[in-house]
């Protein structure tokens, strides 16, 4: 159907149906007089023709991303809200229970403790993440335009969550782990890093600083680079020092490509799942029980699917809260770059 | 507001200044902080990944002799041969491993099987429905783009366990279709990504083809596609490295060694092996074979990937 309307189309405006578009750009070499000529007469009629021809092939080239979202995009995202107020087991229809769900979730202490050490997480690896991608990222901005620099600094981003994790409990075990080894050394204590109620989250958070750092430092190092370097000759002329420069002008100029960043590490730190998984499954006594692994848990150990929609929502819920309220205290669309 | 002071006063006197001071800069305590500053990180950075190979090197047995030595303990491609389940069971415990196996050519495969189809499925489908959503026109267009778009939105949390309802409603679990499809057919950011690029491209060659009698699926395979080649290569890139990543789906949808992925394997792997002393040598040489990959690719488009990340962030 669309080739046959293109077809008609086509021999409509030019005469040799075989010439092809494969050659276009010499083609627009050679004919350029000749095209400017056809175009003017013929480009009123033809892009109106062509708009109604363009219909049935866009709707063509779209169908498999519109059917993707459809299917696991919007549809879930309806049956989740859906699902948070079912009693469901999997194997079993869901049966409406209304606010049963939720009202089991204001009382569930396991939850509110999940919520508590997510957000314990989310602060440190935030607050961290941050300040250690920033500085860095300035750092390499001042001194060095080594993409060679830059790309093993992202080393950590290209490997997946599982081998981060993994590295890292081996190099933190408690008996045999280097950084412990070398820890005993230089103070004479031992930390038990995972296993350890009061440390297990921010080891977690460091671990997930290492995989991240390079990324967000690379995303802040490219916001730099569109800051024109007029700026600071000018603050070096009023005899700024680095410090000073960072401050008044690094980090005011940057501040949409800070926000996106906050916005980012803030968005990913909340749904923390693999790390936990493979280091500490929420323990050592739900110590670190994050909540998208007690979410995991629910559903796929205890089959409360039902409960774990709930959770889910309040999840959604609480992401959306933060950013939009973290968009509107940073104005992070505004740079003062103008 | 210091900033739009700067650029005024800094018109008249400032010229000589900067010149003089670019000489000497070479080598101020500002630049040695810097530096040492940076190789901190890259030492930090750095490390784990030998740690990896120096451990995968060493037998497991030997490790807790000497736990800091730098180099390989009882050098030995024992790990290696453990996790590629080259070695007998007998010789595998003699090393210190577990006995049980790790077929990682076969998770290799689903991995691959995964990242590549995967990839090559959802950049086909984003470029197809980016050339419509940007070089064709029709009615209704841009709210059809800000309803996909409206997917950025929707944390992966939410969708995940619907999805998964789903996907096991209609027996499509433990499939490779089951795997895949969820991030084949739909990515916004991928369409979104493309989209803004080929928003981008000049009219001119679209019009030239269209003289030459070319219809819209010509521009698009013989025009459009091509001078898009750089950002569906980044794409590309990006798509690949975030399905070989990938945990958390592949951990609801598959339970069975004829589809998981090499990260889900490894995961499990590392659970099931006894709490006391788990075959870390062979745990790191299957980290090492997973990473390896990426490693590869790393070494073969770095440049490409590190630029990527820029434009991937700022849009």
């Amino acid at each position: 159907m669309v080739v046959t309307s293109q077809d008609n189309h086509t021999t409509a405006v030019t005469p040799p149906s075989g010439a092809v578009a494969a050659t276009a750009a010499p083609s627009r070499r050679t004919t350029g007089s000749r095209r400017s000529r056809f175009a003017q007469r013929t480009a009123p009629t033809r892009s109106r023709a062509a708009r109604r021809m363009d219909l049935p092939f866009a709707l063509l080239l779209i169908l498999p991303a519109v059917a993707g979202f459809a299917i696991f995009y919007a549809y879930p995202t309806f049956r989740g809200v859906y699902l948070s107020f079912t009693d469901f087991h999997v194997l079993t229809p869901p049966t409406w229970t209304g606010l049963a769900n939720f009202r089991e979730l204001v009382h569930d202490g396991v939850f509110w403790h999940s919520l508590g050490v997510t957000a314990y997480f989310v602060v440190l690896s935030v607050v961290f993440g941050t300040l250690i991608s920033l500085v860095t990222a300035v750092v390499l901005h001042r001194v060095t335009r080594s993409t060679t620099l830059r790309g093993v600094i992202l080393l950590p981003f290209l490997i997946s969550n599982v081998i981060a994790a993994l590295v890292w409990q081996w190099m933190l075990d408690p008996e045999l782990g280097i950084v412990d080894i070398a820890l005993k050394h230089l103070t004479g204590h031992s930390i038990m890093f995972l296993g350890s109620g009061g440390w297990a989250i921010p080891s977690l958070a460091a671990i997930s600083v290492w995989k991240w750092m390079g990324y967000y430092a690379l995303l802040i190092f490219a916001g730099l680079q569109t800051i024109p370097p007029t700026i600071y000759e000018a603050g070096r002329v009023d005899g700024a020092s680095e410090v000073q420069m960072f401050r008044r002008l690094t980090v005011p100029l940057l501040r949409p490509i800070l926000a996106m960043v906050v916005v980012l590490t803030v968005i990913n730190a909340f749904q923390v799942f693999d790390i936990v998984a493979v280091t500490t499954e929420g323990g050592p006594a739900n110590a670190s029980n994050v909540l998208q692994e007690y979410i995991y848990r629910k559903a796929f150990r205890q089959f409360d699917f039902g409960y774990a929609a709930t959770m889910s929502l309040a999840l959604f819920a609480l992401l959306v809260a933060v950013t939009f309220t973290q968009l509107r205290l940073s104005r992070a669309n505004e740079s003062d770059l103008s | 507001m210091a900033v739009t002071l700067a650029p005024g006063t800094a018109a008249a006197p400032g010229r000589p200044r900067p010149v003089t001071r670019r000489g000497p800069r070479r080598a101020t305590p500002g630049r040695i902080v810097a530096w040492t500053y940076l190789g901190i990180v890259v030492l930090v950075t750095l490390f784990p990944f030998y740690w990896i190979l120096r451990t995968a090197l060493s037998n497991n047995y030997k490790l807790a002799t000497h736990p800091s030595s730098p180099l390989p303990v009882g050098f030995t491609w024992g790990a290696f041969e453990r996790a590629l389940g080259i070695a007998s069971t007998a010789q595998a415990q003699a090393q210190g491993g577990s006995g049980a196996s790790l077929d990682i050519p076969l998770y290799l495969r689903n991995s691959l099987i995964y990242a590549s189809v995967q990839t090559v499925l959802i950049v086909l489908f984003s470029a197809a429905a980016a050339y419509a959503f940007s070089r064709l026109h029709w009615r209704g267009r841009n709210l059809v783009f800000g309803v996909l778009i409206s997917a950025l939105m929707v944390p992966g949390v939410f969708t995940l366990l619907p999805n998964f309802v789903f996907v096991k409603d209609v027996g499509l679990n433990n499939t490779f279709a089951g795997l895949i499809l969820p991030g084949g057919l739909f990515q916004a950011f991928t369409l979104f990504f493309l989209r803004q690029f080929m928003l981008g491209l000049s009219n001119e060659i679209e019009e030239a083809a269209i003289i030459d009698g070319a219809g819209p699926l010509r521009i698009f395979l013989r025009v459009v596609l091509p001078m898009s080649s750089a950002p569906i290569a980044t794409v590309s890139l990006l798509m690949f490295v975030n399905a070989w990543n990938d945990y958390m789906w592949p951990l609801l949808v598959t339970n069975s060694p004829a589809t998981e992925p090499l990260t889900l394997a490894l995961g499990v792997f590392k659970q099931s092996s006894p709490q006391a002393a788990p075959d870390w040598a062979g745990l790191m040489a299957a980290a090492l074979i997973a990473a390896l990959p990426m490693l590869l690719l790393f070494i073969a488009f770095g440049r490409r990937i590190v630029n990527s990340i820029g434009f991937s962030g700022i849009k």
